[in-house]
């Protein structure tokens, strides 16, 4: 890098000319440096994201049948999509997921978190490493494994409820599949969640620890008052990923969908509907106005969140 | 390797079930790959000595035997063979990869009734240039009439699939039934005494199989769809004999003499290993996911007609079977069609095919001969099937066509009447649903739908 070259030899010239005002040509050069050096990325992005995003945006205001080719159908695509039934159930069934599933899962990591950043935790390396895991193992393999677990003849599940002399519930039946999915998604996730407040939890300066100790506060004190408050960006990072991932949930289903095909429809979630609609339907126009309104409800679901999460800290601050 | 439902079913039996499908405006647009004047010896010969590697799709088990002899004959020709998935899973990635215009294989396994889907968009390649109109006399006349539109020929018969009953002579033996069940009503009497007696449920009637029940509706008699081309389409589902079918099982399922486990999944064939299920209700190819997944039943089971409507009936129907079809996107249209075209007419294959694999062969010169006939099956406990499944391929009703959107068909009966079946609600409603779900997606699509 010959420009850090520059930067370290001018870097290094007499006190009086550093106060000299900058003058516009080095403005200019500082633009030109950050444009190049930002371009590797910009080229990325809008190679891989902004110009996909708009060809599926521009494929969604047309329509294209078997017979009869394509027609522009401008924004009816969007109306039927608010209208149809199965996108508003799948959008409803993720919002249960999400009321559900997120709370529990990123409850837990906090949990985990702060359990074993107090220290208290035996072996913290060990447990953080074993939480962790299921995150690395790929969503796949995670749900071919819970499939096998779920079996309702001979998975491990069903196997000791009849050895116990139990019944066994069916945990691939129409009301159970979606706690079912939950589980999976919880244990994938918790792991990762997890390390995310671990390491904002790290960050937080220990001389306030002893000040809470010599006030005299317990653990859990310290844990309520100092640790959650101190990484509340870091827990609100996590909510904001589990509702974007709760609303494109797919690999999960589309897989235990082979082992329970009709407990999982095929518009079961949004994304799994968007699917269906290109690759069994044929209808890539629908598929991407479906693909479209679901990013717009994610929007509007984040937005809403933060700017909740916002008013409440100010309100805190004001307190 | 996920193996998705295996939306494996019936093809169009028997003979002139012409599907004609004149897709509007046939003409093919005329590239490189696809010319419609007939392909001269020499330029066969040419292509068959180029080096050449041809990728071929196909969930045939142990395929890579007939292929190792194709490559034998031509040792400049290297196939790479790939399971991608079977049936409707197989059928997803084709279409991904012809619209994404790269990724196609050049062969791939198609079966009969999913061809006029992939006719539809003009995605197969026309053999007839390549010579495969004189392969008719080849095969039987359904599978060829299958497979042909007008002039054109779109795949090569690989396997048929008259349906018969697969049943466990050792499992009814202990319920004390010495021989299959004649009648639909036999076998609802013979479900109770089977469950009773053994555990075992007589059958299992896969709630994510839509070209199984196709065929029980098939056999009963029910013609659901009609299409000769263009965009005017018959689905006709919802009849007063396809609803006689749901009652009867709608009887079975709530007396719970009938499992309903979806098909061709781990668990399935674990049950089938385990004896949970008595009867297969099935075609001829039956055994070849049998010997491989429930390898400990082999000799155990025996084959039977259908069960019939009434004691004077002898009507099957047809499920599955393929064919090998060359994708229009080929680079190799030579050596793609020799392929397809060994694979199903060089003898020592076809043979191979049908011993090894258990296919059932559409070919004719197996069909007629003595010696196929006289065959004993050891799967089967040394019963000669193959003259049973011969009778049975006569008592097929050939009048049965398929519309060209298959896929939908069978994703929808997966949220309707397959969905029935599972929660083992009114079947007849489910039926309903169906027939309601394909008629709104046709009409989506543009067709003029006839009810």
């Amino acid at each position: 890098m010959t420009t850090s070259a520059n930067t370290l030899a001018s870097a290094r010239p007499a006190a009086a000319e550093r106060r000299r005002p900058r003058t516009s040509s080095d403005k200019r050069r500082q633009h030109i440096a950050a444009y190049v050096l930002i371009a590797p990325f910009f080229l990325v992005f809008l190679a891989m994201l902004v110009v996909p995003l708009f060809y599926s945006g521009y494929l969604s205001l047309f329509q294209t049948k078997l017979v009869g080719g394509t027609t522009f159908v401008g924004i009816a695509n969007y109306i039927r999509a608010f209208t149809d039934s199965q996108f508003l159930s799948g959008l409803g069934r993720m919002g249960l997921f999400l009321i559900i599933q997120v709370p529990v899962m990123v409850c837990l990591a906090l949990f985990v978190a702060l359990a074993i950043d107090s220290g208290r935790a035996k072996a913290s390396t060990g447990a953080r490493l074993l939480i962790f895991i299921p995150y690395a193992v790929p969503g796949v393999v995670a749900t071919l494994l819970w499939g096998y677990i779920y079996g309702t003849d001979f998975g491990p599940i069903t196997q000791i409820f009849q050895a116990l002399g139990l019944h066994a519930p069916n945990l691939l039946s129409n009301a159970n599949v979606l706690g079912s999915l939950m589980n999976i998604v919880t244990w994938e996730f918790v792991g990762y969640n997890m390390v995310i407040m671990y390491s904002a939890l790290r960050s937080i300066p220990t001389d306030l620890y002893e000040a809470a100790e010599i006030d005299g506060a317990g653990q859990f004190r310290i844990a309520w008052s100092i640790k959650i408050p101190a990484i509340r960006p870091a827990i609100l990072l996590t909510v904001i990923f589990s509702i974007i991932g709760t609303f494109q949930l797919f690999n999960e289903p589309e897989l235990l969908q082979s082992i329970a095909p009709n407990a999982i429809s095929s518009s079961y979630t949004p994304n799994l509907y968007a699917y269906t609609l290109a690759f069994v339907n044929h209808d890539v126009n629908y598929a991407a106005t479906i693909a479209f309104a679901l990013g717009f409800v994610i929007m509007i679901i984040s937005f809403v969140v933060q700017i909740a999460q916002q008013r409440s800290q100010r309100q805190g601050a004001s307190a | 390797m996920r193996r998705k439902t295996a939306q494996r079913i019936m093809t169009v039996g028997a003979a002139a079930a012409a599907m004609s499908l004149l897709v509007a405006g046939c003409s093919s647009p005329s590239t490189s790959s696809s010319s419609t004047k007939p392909v001269s010896a020499s330029d066969i010969t040419k292509a068959m000595n180029t080096p050449t590697t041809l990728n071929f799709w196909t969930w045939l088990p142990n395929v890579s035997t007939e292929v190792a002899m194709f490559e034998k004959k031509y040792p400049k020709i290297k196939v790479n063979v790939n399971n991608v998935g079977q049936g409707a899973a197989q059928y997803t990635k084709l279409t991904n990869a012809i619209s994404a215009g790269k990724g196609a294989p050049d062969v791939a396994q198609v079966e009969y009734q999913y061809l006029p889907q992939f006719e539809l968009t003009k995605s197969l390649l026309d053999l007839s240039p390549y010579g495969a109109s004189k392969l008719k006399s080849s095969f039987s006349a359904s599978t060829w009439n299958q497979v042909t539109q007008g002039s054109a020929v779109y795949g090569i018969p690989q396997d048929s699939g008259p349906m018969g009953d697969l049943y466990r002579a050792d499992i009814l033996k202990k319920a004390g039934i010495t021989e299959a069940p004649k009648t639909w009503d036999d076998f609802a009497t013979a479900a109770a005494t089977v469950k009773a007696k053994t555990g075992s449920y007589l059958t299992d009637l896969p709630p994510n199989d839509a070209g199984a029940y196709i065929g029980l509706l098939w056999q009963a008699g029910v013609k659901p769809f009609k299409y000769s081309g263009g965009k005017d389409v018959t689905v006709n589902l919802d009849t007063a004999t396809a609803q006689k079918v749901g009652t009867y099982w709608n009887t079975l399922l709530q007396k719970n003499l009938v499992a309903v486990d979806p098909n061709f999944t781990t668990q399935w064939y674990q049950g089938l290993d385990k004896g949970k299920y008595a009867t297969w209700l099935t075609a001829a190819w039956g055994p070849v996911f049998l010997q491989g997944e429930a390898k400990d039943t082999a000799g155990l089971w025996k084959a039977a007609p259908l069960p019939q409507y009434s004691t004077t009936a002898n009507v099957s129907a047809n499920l599955g079977g393929s064919t090998d079809a060359v994708l229009k996107s080929t680079k190799n249209p030579i050596a793609a069609y020799e392929l397809a075209k060994f694979i199903n007419t060089d003898q020592q294959s076809i043979e191979t095919l049908n011993t090894k694999q258990s296919l059932y062969p559409p070919q004719t010169s197996l069909l007629n001969s003595a010696s196929f006939k006289a065959q004993s099956a050891p799967f089967y406990g040394g019963q000669k099937v193959n003259a049973l499944f011969a009778d049975i391929t006569n008592t097929v009703d050939p009048d049965f066509e398929w519309p060209p959107f298959m896929a939908y068909v069978y994703s929808s009966f997966n949220n309707t009447l397959g969905k029935a079946i599972a929660d083992k609600t009114d079947l007849n409603a489910g039926l309903a649903a169906w027939q309601k779900s394909i008629v709104s997606y046709a009409k989506g699509q543009g067709f003029t739908v006839t009810q």
